[in-house]
């Protein structure tokens, strides 16, 4: 499989402080990369660099083969990069609807995407008038990963999809996105909860303090590990 | 007998519970630790304690008197300090002024000097006494915040990720720091990701996890609690 | 009933402007989050275009119109986005505000440049030969039913295109969130041009509207903006609708006072003033939501060392001593209000720059201090200038309550209320008891204003009042100083830069502000019972919102947290006065400077103050150049005494002896520099400098 989004020895920072010290990553078309790790590790950075919203130091960041280190986050956008930032992925103050219309910069018109989307969360059709920001937090994650079905990315960035919802509501979500990597989306994720995104990861890499510390089969070693990174405990 | 007490305290935001029914105690002279994944009710649990939010069920009992509805100066006068997760300085302020500013407002503030030149001295902050605040690294940053709460000679010290941004050194100190605040008689409450620091300087762990508390007990337990470890990674 | 109905349709007629205009500024607002103080200087500007075309000019009415919808109102709209806001779009909400108050004080003062202000400009009304249409007992002229045509087709389509097109739901987004704007593709850039296109050619068409009903007059209709203003916190600022019905209220409000308010002399000016008082009722009432986002980054307030304070305020009243030594006759008089206004303007150190609490009423206050003065101290008692000082502390702590509960943009449009309630009301009463106490104003008129008696002496010549002013100032900014270095200031400083850090502390925030607002007041009042004495004769306009807009601006430039701000501004503001004695047209350039200036705020955000210590901190510092410059100045000043000089050669000849000097002074400094120490280690391998923090920001603002 050819990477469809790499990331090629990426350094980045936070003022004086580095945070990601030389990150190798690719995802391929069709694959769901989980992106764990504690808090702290410099996973969100990671999901940023890639969507051009924080620049990288050094390293490269490649799109189907091609360079598109310092592209600026719109033209990434319309190339096919799709990032919903952690717990705001949604306007607040714009009703489902104008949400929905905000999807219509990659071709697909208003009606379409609506079709879409209410075809896939039947609830956000009952609530089309309501802004966003009233909706619950279940259904303002549905509303932001409308932005990926609807808009036909090539890649899509995810980042802690989970915060602060049921794990009911997570399974649900996490079964809408294994089915848009399955229309041929390179999907990468970010996520505290493991569980939450092992049963449809392709692979796993855990992140340690701004490195990639292990990368592979989300495996049984795994959670040892994590639970080790996590509380602290001897495996 | 203890320092602070939380009986099911509940907050609300938009539809969503932040907390719910959140009972919680801190002793003192006790390190306690407040710990959970991201998005688990801990800077909100702070806030309801320190005064900034008010729950919409539930009470707050400092040593024993019910303070839930103080606001945050009043607390403070009845010896609580906290420090932010998100970095709170009087950014245009000195170093040594935000400690001033704190002394002053503080029991001792007849010598506010003498406080701040101590704890100056104590955390080692010499070397960066005179720069504005917000001209400070995010680890030196957090430090002069929990300088400016022992500043008010707390009670009861709320802690919110007082290490983030140190190295293996400074966090072996400021353990130390710890336990010797704890020694003093302080209740001190820890929120930390460090887990190291966590198991190392607390006498007892409460663990919270989509807005309840899921576990409590010792450091050694708490670590090999198979609930805890679910509820990191998320598993129901 | 008629008579009801009739007042009813001139009221809504008028709500139809203020809505045409209140939707203006709540579309620039949502979109851009600028609040637009120049809104209504806008659509001013727009009214004299339209009249030069029309009128003036004699072209076509419908050609003028178009000229003016079409064409001038969006290339003004560009103007602003593009030159104006852009610079300062990475800045707080405050350098924002200052902006567009630069602006509309650059507005009125350019129009009154342009359009002499004393010819009459008639602008008849639309349709004013055809008959007024009729229905049952109501009377509507065709320029009333036209005005309602225009409210409704602006609502209808700024709601079409808000909610109904991508451009609409990409401005609001913009708003809600601009990184997230960014992710999907939208442009906040051409949000924001649509939103000042749109903006400005509402507020056009609500200015050229409004004009046939009152007189075309800069001052006056920039300042109708307060009702339209009143309308868009009906709205809370985001509502179209509500503001619309804020609108409605407002000009029926207006309308029906004109009709029933009973004939008195204490009322006239309450007609005028409620929309004022209805704007500050209404920032109370409704709660507000600041947009997201804090300011990025604060100016800094830097302390004075103790013997650098000490050296300012002596130079202050030396300074003091050579001008009422070597200024003669007119200039005298031009230049005597430079020491007071400057101590007004130092009010705004503690106030905006220590506690961030923006206000537009100093000058108002130093108003009160003048009236409080004029009429106790008419004998010269001391003992006056102290009730003087204290009671516009009072009335300082008055608008504090209230005011507590709005910050930014809301803390200024309040304070601007007040300031318009006093101008247009409070200032035009005759005199009336309260409580057994006379109270007085400018008894409708002037007021005649005397120098005190110190010591024995009657301090009342140019001269004397000069040097008593210097000490003044002198003495307010080493007490600025004291401040800054104490409890209190660092208290001011502490609460603003984290409110939930000071309060969780255990300090009393409603306390702090009150106090400060006090103090200010009492500075401003201070400052205004000089300026008075200076003046010798005040009128309420000289302490007038829009007299005291260019003070604001020259503080900001200045820097609001550097205690040398005082003379900086008194001097940047009174001194250009100088000029006009040279030729009558330099009026008019004098009266747009500080508008100018306001504007290249986005150049040194920091203020001005700091970059002249920089530029002449090596010559305090140096021991063989100091001695020299004072030498000169000196001399300079022995020759004006001896009258060997001019007042102009000795100005021009101080001048250049000094920069001269400058420049020895730092090529001798760089002779001897220091090793250079990498930025990381400062403070670390060497002390921390007060400079630093500069040096550090604008090496972070280039990178």
């Amino acid at each position: 499989m050819s990477a469809l989004l790499e990331l090629r020895g990426v350094r980045a920072a936070h003022g004086r402080i580095t945070v990601l010290h030389g990150v190798s990553l690719s995802v391929a078309a069709g694959e769901v990369v989980a992106l764990l790790g504690p808090n702290g590790a410099g996973k969100t950075t990671i999901l940023r660099v890639a969507a051009g919203v924080h620049p990288a130091e050094s390293g490269r960041l490649l799109l189907g083969g091609r360079d598109v280190t310092g592209a600026r986050p719109g033209d990434l956008a319309r190339a096919g990069v799709c990032l919903i930032p952690e717990g705001r992925g949604v306007f607040p103050n714009l009703s489902v609807r104008d949400n929905l219309l905000m999807m219509t910069f990659a071709g697909r018109t208003r009606a379409e995407i609506e079709e879409i989307a209410f075809t896939r969360f039947p609830v956000l059709a009952g609530r089309a008038g309501q802004t966003a920001g009233t909706l619950s937090g279940g259904e303002q994650q549905m509303l932001a990963l409308a932005r990926g079905l609807a808009t036909d990315p090539a890649v899509l960035l995810l980042d802690e999809l989970s915060m602060g919802l049921a794990p009911l509501v997570v399974g649900r979500l996490y079964e809408q996105v294994a089915e848009i990597a399955r229309q041929g989306v390179a999907v990468l994720v970010v996520e505290q909860f493991a569980a939450a995104v092992l049963g449809i990861a392709d692979r796993a890499a855990v992140l340690v303090r701004g490195r990639i510390e292990r990368q592979g089969d989300p495996g049984d070693g795994l959670r040892a590990e994590l639970s080790a990174l996590y509380l602290g405990s001897a495996t | 007998m203890a320092s602070l007490e939380v009986e099911g305290v509940t907050v609300s935001y938009g539809g969503n519970l932040a907390l719910d029914g959140v009972g919680f105690a801190a002793e003192r002279g006790r390190v306690t630790g407040l710990i959970g994944p991201n998005g688990a009710g801990k800077s909100t649990l702070f806030d309801v304690v320190s005064g900034l939010r008010r729950p919409s069920s539930g009470r707050v009992l400092l040593d024993g008197r019910d303070v839930t509805r103080m606001g945050p100066a009043r607390r403070a006068r009845r010896g609580l300090a906290r420090t932010f997760q998100r970095l709170e300085p009087f950014g245009r302020l000195s170093v040594r002024d935000n400690l001033l500013v704190a002394a002053e407002l503080g029991p001792a503030r007849r010598h506010p000097g003498r406080v701040a030149d101590g704890i100056v001295h104590r955390l080692g902050l010499a070397e960066v006494a005179g720069a504005p605040a917000d001209t400070l690294p995010t680890g030196v940053a957090r430090l002069v915040e929990v300088g400016r709460a022992l500043a008010v000679r707390p009670a009861l010290l709320l802690l919110d990720e007082p290490a983030a941004g140190q190295d293996a050194a400074e966090t072996r100190r400021f353990a130390e720091l710890l336990r010797a605040l704890a020694g003093d008689g302080v209740a001190v409450v820890l929120v930390e990701h460090d887990m190291g620091l966590v198991m190392s300087v607390c006498d007892e762990v409460h663990v919270l996890d989509l807005g309840k508390v899921i576990a409590v007990g010792p450091p050694e337990a708490i670590r090999t609690d198979e609930t805890v470890l679910a509820a990191y990674l998320g598993e129901s | 009933m008629e008579q009801f109905l009739a007042f009813g349709i001139v009221g809504l007629s008028t709500a139809a402007i203020y809505a045409v205009i209140g939707s203006g500024l709540v579309l620039t607002y949502v979109t851009t989050g600028v609040f637009n103080f120049a809104h209504g200087a806008a659509g001013m500007l727009a009214a004299f275009a339209y009249w030069q075309l029309s009128a003036g000019w004699g072209w076509p009415v419908p050609v003028a119109l178009a000229v003016v919808l079409l064409v001038l109102a969006p290339a003004f709209g560009l103007f602003v986005e593009r030159v104006l806001l852009r610079p300062v779009q990475h800045l707080g909400e405050v350098e924002r505000m200052v902006m567009m108050v630069a602006l509309l004080s650059g507005l009125i003062a350019a129009a009154r440049w342009i359009w002499n202000p004393n010819e009459a400009r008639p602008l008849p009304v639309f349709f004013a030969d055809r008959a007024p249409l009729r229905a049952g007992p109501v009377t509507i002229t065709w320029h009333q039913a036209l005005t309602m045509a225009v409210a409704v087709v602006a609502a209808v389509g700024l709601w079409a295109l808000l909610n109904r097109t991508r451009t609409g739901a990409e401005m609001r987004a913009t708003v809600d969130d601009r990184a997230l704007a960014g992710l999907t593709g939208a442009d906040p850039v051409r949000a924001n041009r649509v939103a000042w296109i749109l903006g400005t050619q509402l507020a056009a068409a609500g200015g050229i509207l409004i004009a046939p009903a009152v007189a075309l007059d800069a001052r006056q209709l920039s300042l109708l903006i307060v009702s339209a203003y009143t309308a868009a916190i009906f709205g809370r600022l985001r509502s179209l609708p509500l503001t619309f019905l804020g609108a409605v209220v407002v000009g029926c409000l207006e309308s029906y006072l004109t009709g029933y308010l009973p004939q008195n002399a204490y009322l006239p000016g309450l007609r005028l003033a409620a929309p004022a008082l209805l704007l500050f009722a209404a920032l109370l009432l409704f709660p507000h939501r600041r947009l997201r986002g804090r300011d990025r980054r604060l100016a800094p307030v830097p302390a004075p060392s103790a013997r650098g304070a000490l050296v300012f305020a002596a130079s202050v009243a030396a300074l003091g001593a050579v001008l009422a030594t070597v200024l003669q006759g007119k200039d005298l008089i031009t230049l005597g209000p430079l020491l007071p206004l400057g101590i007004v303007a130092l009010s705004y150190v503690p106030l905006a720059g220590y506690a961030g609490q923006i206000s537009l009423c100093q000058l108002s206050m130093a108003g009160i201090g003048a009236v409080v003065w004029a009429h106790l101290g008419a004998g010269g008692q001391p003992w006056a200038l102290v009730v003087a000082v204290l009671v516009s502390a009072l009335v300082g702590a008055l608008v504090a309550l209230p005011a507590l509960r709005l910050s930014g943009v809301y803390l200024a449009l309040g304070t601007a209320a007040f300031t318009v309630v006093l101008d247009r009301w409070i200032f035009t009463l005759p005199s009336f008891d309260v409580l057994g106490v006379r109270i007085s104003m400018f008894d409708q008129g002037s007021l005649e204003v005397s120098g005190p008696s110190l010591l024995g002496l009657r301090l009342d010549g140019e001269r004397e009042l000069m040097v008593l002013s210097a000490v003044c100032l002198a003495l307010v900014s080493l007490g600025v100083a004291v401040l800054r270095r104490g409890r209190f200031g660092r208290r001011l400083i502490a609460l603003r830069d984290s409110e939930a850090a000071y309060a969780t502390l255990g300090g009393n925030l409603l306390a702090a502000r009150v106090a400060v607002f006090a103090l200010a007041a009492g500075i401003a009042g201070f400052g205004g019972a000089l300026y008075g004495m200076q003046l010798r004769t005040i009128t309420a306009e000289q302490f007038s919102l829009v007299a005291g807009l260019p003070i604001f601006l020259i503080a900001v430039i200045g820097g609001l947290g550097y205690v040398g701000n005082g003379l900086f501004s008194g001097t940047a503001f009174v001194g250009p006065n100088i000029l006009l004695g040279l030729a009558s047209w330099t009026q008019n350039v004098v009266a747009v400077l500080p508008a100018l200036a306001g504007m290249g705020l986005g150049h040194s955000p920091d203020g001005l103050v700091p970059r002249l210590r920089r530029e002449w901190e090596p010559v305090a510092r140096d021991r063989v150049v100091l001695p020299a410059v004072l030498c000169v100045l000196a001399l300079a000043w022995l020759l004006r005494i001896a009258d060997a000089v001019n007042g102009w050669l000795l100005l021009a000849g101080a001048l250049a002896g000094a920069l001269a000097l400058r420049g020895w002074a730092a090529a001798r400094r760089g002779a001897a520099a220091e090793p250079e120490i990498p930025v990381e280690w400062w403070g670390v391998r060497r002390p921390w400098r007060a400079e630093d923090g500069e040096v550090l920001a604008r090496g972070i603002a280039r990178g």
